[in-house]
């Protein structure tokens, strides 16, 4: 059993930058995804996700497949509709999903024009699509570095975004620093996106970042309960994820995701906190009480 | 009823662009950068071609633009490949309300059938590797399983890729150049002057990669390359081609696959990889890191290069993958 766990990684190298490509991403993935949770904004992640779309197209057309290029196209891009988004919600007192939607929109059409006006060699969606199996140096170390800016994020500001997340008019009252904890919420969210992006492409990487955390919320009512919670989940779905795809011929990310997804579902139905069989329970319970 | 009366003229304005197009060169739409090459070799400066999918673009990806659906509606004749390789054209055709000669340019060609295909490789590989171990064997029957698998699911039982083989492509010279003659009976004797050059040509090069290709013994004409449109040069030469992706571009290979490829590398001491001009190489080049094979240049598939490259025609296309492949197995020996 053990000796069918193992063995895929000690043989391949592939298998080994694969997961470990898979264990930085699921630690900030797990942060990020806790606290978009919490925030309520776990669409959000989906939307900023197509909003890369265009620069990371803009710098694939100028340098190739290289992954510094798309990289800070795909920040630029993200950034700038998630800032443009925030502020003019902030200015036009407008709410945050309808001025992202908007933006986001705008800027996927716009990828989709680049993309159609340079032709290109390459199928776009490999791209797209990532390929968890071909992590090279460059990538790991950007997730090397993506890891390295979150927890170093989350470190100075954790308390600020805990409050931004339980009670943001109270913080707001509290602190004038109330829009740059958002702020920089956002802005780690977005390189945690782009990061994802060159692993699993940018629709699977919004998978490992929300499904962890969701799942996560049917056991644990604490955050920092949650955050590990998460964080196992995560790791859990990439290794059964990777496995699959080993023993049974799938596609990696579309694997790793779908097990994620498995562990959702149990989730939805066996969790502590709100599980669908827990409260049929406890309903149950009561009314054997009240009786 | 004013409305209709307009759009009588707009059909006859339309109608008499296109014959007066027509009177001046006969106006020809090909599918994409191979068959645009044959052809204005095969016209020369009596047609006016346009290719639909242009150089180093992927026929399985492409995506029709109004311009184009207006060239074909205007065109007389369109030259396609067939065998399913452009999916889309019916549809264009359909929709554009092309009413012209459709030349099929792979009929008659000598077309891999992809079921027996596998068989064939299966047993002459048995035959090659017959001291190794059961094991391997194993392998090699899962591999062309999922092989079949994957080629069925998506281009039917046919290697479209035949333009690969300089035999065949001998009938597409055929069979495009008698639609040029049926079509614009006016220059038949110019495209039969044009279509004699043009094998000659064809004859000067097979005599030239036969030379080539005889360097390198048969047993050590193994290759990895990342997709896998080169069936007819393998028949031809003898080549062995493995890819992590099966026939279509589109693809995406699983950890399985990647680590079959890997271990089939490591026994069989294949030495030499190789990255096509239309595909992701991203997992070629891990192949490469992990096996310690090197990374062989650019082979062109489905795609002719830009004018500065060094596939700008057919012709040099055929020429640089042959030179690219032996130059590199000669390494290896």
């Amino acid at each position: 059993m053990i000796d069918l766990v193992v063995s895929p990684f000690v043989e391949f190298e592939f298998m080994q930058r694969a997961l470990f490509g898979c264990l930085l991403l699921s630690i900030n993935g797990s942060l990020i995804g806790v606290f978009l949770l919490l925030k309520r904004m776990s669409l959000s992640g989906d939307a900023i996700a197509h909003a890369i779309l265009p620069g990371a197209a803009i710098g694939y057309f100028f340098a190739g497949l290289n992954v510094l290029a798309m990289t800070v196209g795909g920040l630029i891009a993200g950034v700038l509709v998630a800032f443009l988004s925030g502020i003019t919600a902030r200015k036009t007192n407008t709410s945050e999903d309808s001025t992202l939607a908007s933006y986001y929109l705008c800027s996927l059409a716009l990828g989709v024009l680049i993309i159609s006006m340079k032709g290109g060699s390459v199928d776009l969606l490999h791209v797209l699509f990532g390929s968890i199996l071909a992590l090279d140096n460059d990538t790991l170390y950007l997730l090397y570095f993506n890891s390295a800016l979150c927890l170093l994020g989350f470190c100075c500001c954790y308390r600020f975004l805990v409050m931004d997340c339980s009670d943001s008019v109270f913080f707001k009252g509290l602190s004038k620093y109330s829009g740059y904890s958002h702020y920089l919420f956002l802005f780690l969210l977005v390189f945690n996106l782009v990061a994802g992006f060159h692993a699993l492409g940018t629709l699977m990487a919004v998978g490992v970042t929300v499904l962890p955390a969701a799942t996560a919320k049917y056991w644990s009512n604490r955050i920092e309960g949650m955050l590990f919670i998460a964080f196992l989940v995560a790791v859990m779905g990439a290794l059964l994820g990777l496995l699959s795809s080993y023993y049974f011929r799938l596609p990696s990310s579309s694997a790793i995701v779908l097990w994620l997804g498995v562990f959702y579902l149990l989730s939805v139905l066996l969790g502590t906190q709100g599980g669908v069989l827990r409260s049929i329970d406890r309903k149950v319970k009561l009314n054997e009480e009240m009786l | 009823m004013k409305l209709p009366n307009r759009f009588a003229g707009f059909i006859l304005a339309f109608l008499c662009s296109s014959l007066t197009m027509a009177a001046d060169k006969l106006s020809v739409v090909a599918s994409f950068s191979v068959l645009g090459d044959i052809t204005k070799e095969l016209g020369g400066d009596k047609i006016a071609l346009t290719t639909l999918v242009g150089s180093n673009q992927d026929s399985h990806v492409y995506k029709p633009t109004p311009f184009d659906v207006q060239t074909l509606a205007k065109a007389d004749v369109i030259v396609i490949n067939g065998l399913s390789f452009e999916g889309w054209i019916t549809r264009l055709e359909e929709s554009s309300g092309f009413t012209g000669l459709r030349v099929v340019a792979s009929k008659g060609a000598n077309i891999i059938d992809l079921n027996e295909e596998e068989h064939d490789d299966e047993d002459k590989h048995h035959a090659q590797e017959h001291k190794k171990n059961n094991e391997h064997k194993d392998e090699d029957h899962q591999q062309s399983a999922a092989h079949k698998g994957q080629s069925e699911h998506n281009h039917g039982d046919q290697d479209p890729h035949a333009w690969h083989s300089l035999a065949n492509i001998r009938v597409y010279i055929n069979n495009i150049s008698a639609a040029l003659m049926t079509a614009d009976v006016d220059h038949k004797d110019y495209y039969a002057v044009k279509k004699q050059a043009y094998l000659a040509k064809i004859d000067a090069l097979e005599k030239r990669l036969a030379i080539k290709v005889a360097t390198v013994p048969v047993a050590q004409r193994q290759v990895i390359i990342s997709h896998d449109a080169f069936g007819y040069l393998g028949r031809d030469y003898h080549f062995r081609f493995l890819a992590p992706v099966g026939l279509n571009t589109q693809m995406k290979p699983s950890a399985a696959d990647v680590a079959q490829l890997i271990r089939q590398v490591k026994t069989q001491n294949i030495k030499a990889l190789f990255v096509e001009n239309v595909s992701d190489d991203r997992l070629i080049k891990q192949i490469g890191r992990e096996t310690g094979a090197k990374l062989g240049g650019h082979l062109f598939s489905d795609a002719l290069s830009a004018k500065n490259e060094p596939a700008a025609t057919y012709l040099k296309m055929m020429e640089h993958n042959i030179d690219t492949l032996i130059d590199e197995l000669q390494k290896t020996l």
